[in-house]
């Protein structure tokens, strides 16, 4: 068994289909001007529904990071270790990634980084390289 | 109003315990209390239940009270991960209290190590990440918590020592526990050359996995008559909740436990320096800290070197999981958080033996589910 895979609905197509052509988006809310992630049905700060979706430059800042040694499954426990960070995009919203790119010794709190693009099993995963 | 009191508290042994099950456990957790109140089965009208691993079920509370064969009138099951125990509490308080009820069964057990295995149990709980924006990452639950450990320690300087400190308290009071799952001896550097298992955590920083059942009853205050043991009261309980997923968390240093800490000591009439006790959610030592800190026991970066210091031991300014918590006592499920408030028990009545805190008053219980996502406190007291 592999990786799970997401299982998109009709909130987040849009979203994996833009990562399948190496687009990250987000929801921007037109009413409170809040930028949204993960996509959702409305907005979670105005509960609004006028959301427009926007394309990240996806550049972001490390705002925490673990390096996994144990790993939950057996498909993971193969890709051990591996690094997770929680990235701030500069657009205003924060995102769960993997650090698959960079210089490691670079690794910190505040540390600059870009999207990549990554397809494990057939989808596109949205991925952090150290800038 | 009359405040609720719990009335009966029995847990079962902890630990690896072959033949287990999950019903049994829930069973002999019950019976235990029921007893211990000096009950009979049939004087419980309400039975909260909470969620298994090892027997889920979509109506838990249903299927044991069928195991047990009993027909209350009120039942149902909570779930909320690490709160389960503490919310539990307060819901049966509630019942009691708004004379819906009059002795209200809560019961919680699992058998993580023989019904499933570590591993088994370690990919069940990595399902609390997102399932579309976490899960594909590799998120577990060590790791959810090891980027608030890794956050924690950049903003507030907490050390490795200072988690390690934490871990060899708990392991020094489950040493004083004759039914603790781990007694041996432990130290800052054991915890400290201990295997990683998602940096900065390491294997000590982790809680337990066990089997291991308990259960509590909760009577009204003009019910409790029936009962037989040194009275203690519900003072007043509380909830926090601010997200469920890490990645969505609105602070990664500050979480739900300062909002259900204050409800509750305001509902107490209380303030966190008169608590003599606290008995709180520890599922890995970061845990332990930030809520010490959130909650106010403790001024920002004071609560590492205060364990270090000995504070959260028997004779520290906060004796805190006096029987050794999930990281040293056990840890099955929504029993886990439910041996805390068993612990707080026997602190007010004076029957904590070795680990008793001398003229224990007022206690503090805490539980917290997800990754520090769903939180519930109370108050409890000797009157
Ligand atoms: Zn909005």
């Amino acid at each position: 068994m592999g990786i799970p895979l997401p299982k998109t609905n009709a909130d987040t197509q849009p979203y994996w289909d833009a990562a399948a052509e190496g687009r990250l988006i987000y929801q921007h809310c037109l009413t409170c001007n809040k930028s949204q992630f993960y996509p959702r049905s409305l907005c979670a700060t105005c509960h609004g529904g006028a959301l427009e979706w926007r394309e990240s430059q996806g550049q972001g800042t490390v705002a925490t990071f673990t390096e996994v040694l144990r790993a939950p499954t057996a498909a993971f426990k193969e890709l051990a270790p591996y690094v997770i960070a929680l990235i701030d995009l500069d657009e205003g919203f924060r995102m769960m990634v993997n650090i698959v790119e960079g210089d490691m010794e670079r690794l910190a709190i505040g540390a600059r980084t870009r999207t990549v693009f990554r397809e494990v099993d057939g989808i596109t995963l949205p991925q952090g390289a150290l800038a | 109003m009359s405040k609720a009191r719990i009335t009966g508290a029995f847990d079962t042994a902890v630990g690896e315990l072959p033949g287990s099950t999950c019903m049994g456990l829930h069973a002999e957790a019950a019976m235990g209390a029921v007893a211990d109140a000096g009950l009979r089965l049939a004087d419980i009208d309400g039975v909260i239940c909470a969620y298994s691993f090892t027997e889920p079920h979509l109506m838990l509370a249903s299927v044991f009270c069928e195991h047990l064969g009993i027909h209350p009138d009120v039942n149902f099951a909570i779930q909320a991960g690490g709160a389960t125990a503490a919310i539990m509490l307060m819901q049966a308080a509630a019942l009691v209290e708004s004379g819906q009820c009059r002795h209200v069964l809560i019961v919680a057990g699992d058998n993580r190590i023989t019904g499933m295995s570590r591993d088994g149990a370690v990919a069940a709980l990595s399902e609390v990440g997102h399932q579309q924006f976490e899960r594909p990452y590799g998120i577990s639950v060590p790791a959810s918590y090891a980027l608030v450990a890794r956050r924690y320690m950049d903003e507030y300087g907490a050390t490795l020592e200072h988690l390690a400190a934490i871990a060899v308290q708990h392991r020094e009071h489950a040493m004083r526990h004759p039914k603790a799952q781990k007694r041996g001896d432990l130290t800052i550097a054991d915890v400290m050359a201990s295997r990683i298992i998602s940096s900065p955590l390491r294997i000590f920083d982790c809680c337990l996995i066990s089997d291991g059942g308990a259960a509590l009853v909760v009577s009204a205050a003009d019910a409790a008559a029936d009962t037989r043991q040194a009275r203690v009261d519900i003072l007043g309980c509380g909830q926090g909740h601010t997200h469920e997923h890490i990645s969505q968390a609105p602070s990664l240093t500050d979480f739900g436990c300062k909002q259900s800490s204050a409800i509750a000591f305001g509902r107490a009439g209380v303030a966190a320096r008169d608590i003599d006790v606290a008995e709180i959610y520890d599922s890995f030592t970061i845990t332990l800290l930030v809520e010490l800190e959130s909650i106010g026991f403790f001024e920002r970066g004071a609560a590492g070197p205060a364990a270090l210091d000995g504070a959260l031991g028997l004779g520290g300014s906060l004796p805190c999981n006096t029987h050794g918590g999930l990281l040293s006592y056990g840890h099955s499920g929504a029993a886990g958080g439910m041996f805390h408030i068993i612990e707080a028990v026997h602190q007010l009545r004076g029957t904590a033996d070795a680990r008793q805190v001398s003229d224990a008053k007022l206690a503090f219980i805490h539980g917290d589910g997800g990754i520090l996502s769903a939180h519930c406190s109370a108050v409890l007291g000797r009157v």
